[in-house]
């Protein structure tokens, strides 16, 4: 679904929070697509990584509502270890949830998690989950 | 000769054949692992926030306790663990404001400038004990495994920290050619395993999982090795939803690198602890003769 460019749909400052949170310059991406390629949860994404990219550079923080992207990410990096630009875009997915996940709301409800998933998954997997998906 | 060492939450307990087969091999190997005292859980996942000091701290505390204690580096077995410790190392040590807000935050506790090594046992296998000494003390040559070696993220990921550099797998491909076994190189060695999004999104994770397993199936390994234990839970234990699936069409039996070394080593079963693997892993070590019945 194409995005609107409006006052409406982008937020004064938005690059500049997620660089502040990321730590990288979102303006060093030239859409090459590289990330996208490269992720191992691309068919399961809303938008790509490389989509993603972009609307950021846009300032379209409305563009984002919704998207999962950012939620399917599991960390792994390789996007990361793989941009020909240099940008750690784990980072920036890191950024985007956070900047969500401060407004208190949750990705996942730990409380609501089956009984079979707690008994049999390992704590790492918890921990890592709710440090990533939850407030 | 004795060495400091993390276990971390998941190797107490449902990760205890991970834990179990280590301590017992390094024995045989001259090696004694000493717990560090009071450790507290890594925080699994290293925070990638600029701003986000506070989850860091779980991490540094531990560096603190084997400092406190007089180590100068701290073995992990647990891939996550390992990344975890290492970057929040990495920090202490480069980053000198953060570094700065850190220890004064824990001012009950003593300065830490990133001073201890945070060593994964692939590494120290290699450097300390060595690929020779392993093979002369191999017992059991596991000449009937086809073993495909598989790192995941965090052992590679980011090349900071990485056990080696990322895309070379020279450290488990020595291991198994010291073990007798052959290997088998396949593409997906360092995919993501879909790691937490078991919780948040297990339909992703199945597909991310199953991608591995049927590479490794369709290169020719009959074993998977894997040294951490949310990896061990995806690729291993998550099978049987993954056949029902139908999202892969076989088993593959996975491992923990340090089960096979004990099997390898001579070493009673019972250290490996096999009853916490997926249940078809004893059936395949018996029809391979590594288990009598």
């Amino acid at each position: 679904m194409p995005v609107k460019i409006s006052s409406e749909t982008t937020t004064k400052d938005f690059v500049q929070k997620i660089e502040e949170l990321s730590g990288q310059n979102v303006h060093l991406c030239f859409q090459c697509g590289t990330c996208s390629g490269s992720c191992p949860m691309l068919e399961h994404m809303d938008f790509s990584p490389r989509k993603v990219m972009h609307i950021i550079q846009l300032e379209l923080e409305k563009g984002l509502d919704n998207i999962n992207t950012c939620w399917i990410c599991a960390s792994c990096h390789t996007c990361s270890a793989r941009c020909p630009r240099g940008i750690d875009i784990a980072r920036v997915m890191e950024a985007l949830r956070q900047v969500i996940l401060r407004k208190n709301k949750n990705y996942i409800e730990p409380s609501k998690l089956s009984e079979e998933a707690v008994k049999e998954c390992p704590q790492i997997a918890m921990v890592a989950a709710f440090r990533k998906l939850t407030s | 000769m004795k060495v400091n060492y993390y276990p971390g939450c998941t190797l107490k307990s449902k990760a205890k054949n991970l834990e179990d087969a280590a301590i017992a091999s390094m024995k045989k190997l001259g090696i004694e692992m000493e717990e560090v005292e009071r450790w507290n859980c890594c925080g699994a996942v290293h925070s990638l926030a600029d701003d986000d000091l506070i989850h860091q701290v779980a991490s540094v505390r531990n560096l603190v306790r084997v400092k406190e204690q007089g180590g100068d580096k701290v073995l992990t077995l647990c891939s996550m663990c390992y990344n975890s410790l290492a970057r929040a190392n990495l920090l202490m040590r480069d980053d000198k404001e953060k570094r700065g807000t850190i220890n004064s935050f824990m001012d009950e506790e003593i300065d830490y400038f990133g001073e201890i090594e945070v060593v994964h046992l692939l590494n120290f296998l290699e450097n300390e004990i060595g690929w020779d000494k392993i093979r002369e003390k191999v017992k059991v040559p596991l000449k009937d495994l086809k073993i495909a070696p598989y790192y995941g993220c965090t052992l590679q990921r980011p090349k900071e920290v990485g056990i080696e550099p990322v895309g070379s797998f020279n450290l488990m491909i020595n291991f198994i050619e010291a073990l007798g076994a052959s290997v088998v190189k396949f593409p997906a060695s360092a995919y993501c395993c879909g790691s937490y999004q078991v919780l948040g999104d297990g339909d992703a994770a199945g597909d991310a999982a199953a991608t591995i397993l049927n590479m490794a199936k369709t290169a020719g390994a009959n074993v998977l090795a894997v040294s951490c234990p949310l990896c061990e839970f995806n690729l291993g234990k998550k099978q049987k939803t993954l056949l029902s699936e139908q999202k892969i069409l076989e088993k593959i039996p996975t491992f923990y690198f340090t089960q096979l070394l004990a099997i390898a080593l001579g070493l009673k079963p019972e250290v490996c602890r096999f009853e916490l693997n997926e249940k078809s892993v004893v059936e395949f070590l018996k029809s391979k003769n590594y288990l009598s019945s």
